[in-house]
């Protein structure tokens, strides 16, 4: 089973990512949850996202807490939370910046693998826009390996129509080729 | 719609089995967790997908108002409502029984305050406990999607006509996506046949529901309220095995995981059985002889299924997810250990109190919980119950 | 005519407690509640009809020549119908006169 947090802020979609997984992985007869930290929903506020793939039948229904992978939407969140929280030790982190490894690493000690691609960059340019859920999963994808990017576009067409929903599948792919991985 | 396997919010495959089941009325106000099952049925039948009438009411006193009188002609109704909103609704919801209106609800349990809590517990239906509807309880979104047709069969068959609650947890499943089977319209046809409600009122049949009871006969009348609660079980059964037949999903009143041949059993009810299951597996590589029975059926209660799953098991730790204060134990504890009481070889029963107001039951919690009972049991330290991970 | 309430067994109820026998009400008396009676004059009485109108318990009936007078099986003596006539030709009288 693979376990995915994601960390944004409310009005990001954060929570869209990780449905937009789940709704992928069981197009592809996989079984999958995803879900948000519940609780009232407020624009800016911290929120975190999971997201479970497995090949059987999902049966724990409580928070991920040893995720594989933690996603960052907003690198402005490194400050205020630990991502790397509960992340197994062979676990990724995924961050949203357009600094380098070694900036990031000098204002914060992970030990863990990082992938970094610039998706405010992407989503600007492709999107018009700095909403990152979407660009962001290219780079989830990649980094697991769970999901080719094909996979994803039937849920993301259906969820943004078919105008929209290809910019976004433009804009995942980039970060699917644009990830930067450091073990 | 064709049968297909796909992934949506649990609440979302809600909305689309009450379209599928051709509801005619819906009125329901919303309270979250519920609020995405009410929404997308009120777009849904703004739409056109729906062919209803979705009355919106200003509460939901008036909404399960709305629902018996629905219900009275003889519509098809649903609603849906957790925590407070049930709590407001609840004097017309022991009305709803006692007139024999089959109205289904997709109760979505929540806390009830105080202190204020939208996280999800079953205090909420264990308020309405005694107030003579059928509850039966969804683990997942499969499940949930499943019993919305089962409550309407069940509710509106001639020899049942009672309102049924389909508890599901609210958020951990209302807000969840997960993959759920969809059947395909026909089946639910062959499955749920259209609404004929004998005695409905009609202008050219005129009736009284709802009149004022002396003395002498309200005993009565509660004593036939008691018998069509009994009466429904058989139905109930029925009503799965229907469903068995056309989908290959079965369900019963009491269901068990590796309790054959335990020697000890958690019971739960409610979607934390599924992460028991877990903890049993994990508990088992282990070498502990331990087993699930988890309670789908609450109400009417499945005494004799449940006495058979127990049978020969020495200790029980019984999951409860409310409160009674100042009581014995919480509710369920309080059912199993009544249902028990004087029975030969009964096992020893612990309580333990888990998961209020939405409080995370992991796997390992469930592993901490079930030694620990199974020692305090040994010890005969079985009274009263255990509030799970309290900060003392 | 009703069976008496005392001598109902579960079973006879109808489903949900509800009652089909139309206008079964009328078999309750409420006449014997009365303490004081309503009394017409009838060369005052104008026969507008107002007391028929006023009296809450569908209790004032009217006779073949028009007048409106109480139907003493069910009128329980309120006294509206005195209080209402505009005319003052109806008189609250004791029942044990």
């Amino acid at each position: 089973m693979l376990e995915i947090r994601f960390h944004g802020r409310g009005g990001q979609g954060a929570v869209t990512s990780a449905e937009l997984i789940a709704i992928a992985a069981i197009g592809k007869g996989k079984f999958s949850q995803a879900f948000p930290s519940f609780g009232p929903e407020r624009r800016g506020a911290p929120v975190v996202a999971f997201c479970r793939v497995d090949d059987k039948k999902i049966l724990i229904r409580a928070k991920v807490y040893e995720p594989d992978i933690v996603v960052v939407l907003d690198p402005g969140l490194l400050t205020l939370v630990d991502p790397t929280e509960g992340l197994k030790p062979d676990g990724t982190l995924i961050i949203n910046s357009k600094k380098s490894y070694e900036e990031i690493m000098n204002s914060c000690s992970f030990s863990c693998r990082v992938g970094i691609v610039d998706a405010n960059k992407i989503a600007q340019e492709e999107l018009g826009r700095v909403i990152v859920n979407t660009t962001m999963l290219g780079a989830v994808m990649k980094a697991t390996g769970i999901l080719e990017v094909d996979d994803i576009r039937a849920a993301m067409l259906d969820r943004f129509g078919s105008k929209l929903g290809e910019k976004n599948m433009k804009a995942l792919a980039r970060a699917y080729a644009e990830l930067t991985i450091k073990e | 719609m064709a049968k297909e396997r796909k992934g949506i919010e649990v609440s979302l495959a809600i909305s689309e089995a009450v379209g599928q089941a051709d509801c005619d009325v819906i009125s329901a106000y919303p309270i979250t967790p519920q609020t995405h099952i009410v929404e997308h049925l009120s777009e849904m039948v703004a739409e056109g997908h729906l062919d209803a009438e979705f009355v919106p009411v200003e509460s939901e006193h008036s909404a399960m108002s709305v629902c018996c009188g629905s219900a009275a002609v003889g519509a098809r109704t649903f609603t849906s409502t957790s925590s407070q909103g049930l709590a407001l609704m609840a004097e017309i919801f022991y009305i709803t029984s006692s007139l024999r209106l089959p109205v289904v609800m997709a109760l979505a349990n929540r806390s009830l305050s105080g202190p204020l809590s939208i996280w999800n517990d079953h205090t909420d239906t264990m308020m309405v406990r005694d107030a003579g509807w059928i509850h039966v309880f969804a683990e997942n979104g499969q499940e949930a999607y499943d019993h919305v047709f089962w409550s309407f069969r069940v509710a509106e068959d001639a020899g049942v006509m009672l309102p049924v609650a389909l508890n599901l947890d609210g958020f951990i499943m209302t807000h969840m996506i997960e993959p759920v089977e969809f059947e395909d319209d026909d089946l639910i046809k062959k499955y749920l046949p259209e609404f004929k409600m004998e005695g409905a009122l009609h202008p050219d049949n005129p009736i009284s529901m709802g009149c004022f009871a002396m003395p002498e006969m309200y005993t009565e009348t509660q004593m036939a309220r008691e018998q069509a609660l009994l009466n429904s079980y058989p139905i109930c059964i029925k009503a799965w095995e229907e469903w068995a037949a056309l989908t290959g999903r079965h369900y019963h009143p009491i269901e068990t995981y590796k309790a054959d041949d335990a020697e000890y059993c958690i019971v739960t009810m409610g979607s934390y059985g599924e992460t028991a299951m877990e903890a049993v597996d994990a508990l088992r590589k282990e070498g502990e002889k331990v087993g699930l029975i988890k309670i789908r059926l609450w109400r009417p209660f499945p005494f004799e299924a449940f006495a058979k799953a127990a049978k020969g098991k020495k200790i029980l730790i019984v999951m409860d997810r409310a409160i009674s204060f100042g009581g014995p134990g919480g509710p369920v504890a309080l059912e199993l250990r009544s249902a028990l009481y004087n029975k030969p070889g009964a096992p020893t029963i612990v309580n333990y109190v888990a998961g209020l107001a939405g409080r995370d039951v992991a796997v390992n919690d469930f592993k901490h919980i079930i030694l620990e009972g199974k020692a305090k049991a040994e010890k005969g330290d079985t009274d009263g119950y255990t509030l799970y991970g309290l900060r003392a | 005519m009703a069976k008496p309430m005392n001598k109902i067994a579960w079973q006879e109820l109808e489903v949900g407690a509800a009652v089909s026998e139309v206008g079964n009400a009328r078999e309750y008396k409420t006449g014997t509640w009365r303490s004081l009676r309503p009394v017409v004059n009838k060369t005052q009485c104008i026969r507008c009809g107002v007391c028929w109108l006023f009296c809450p318990d569908m209790s004032i009936v009217r006779s073949p020549e028009g007048h409106f007078e109480a139907d003493l099986e069910y009128c329980k003596g309120c006294g509206i119908c005195a209080h209402e006539c505009p005319v003052g030709c109806i008189t609250m009288v004791a029942e044990e006169e």
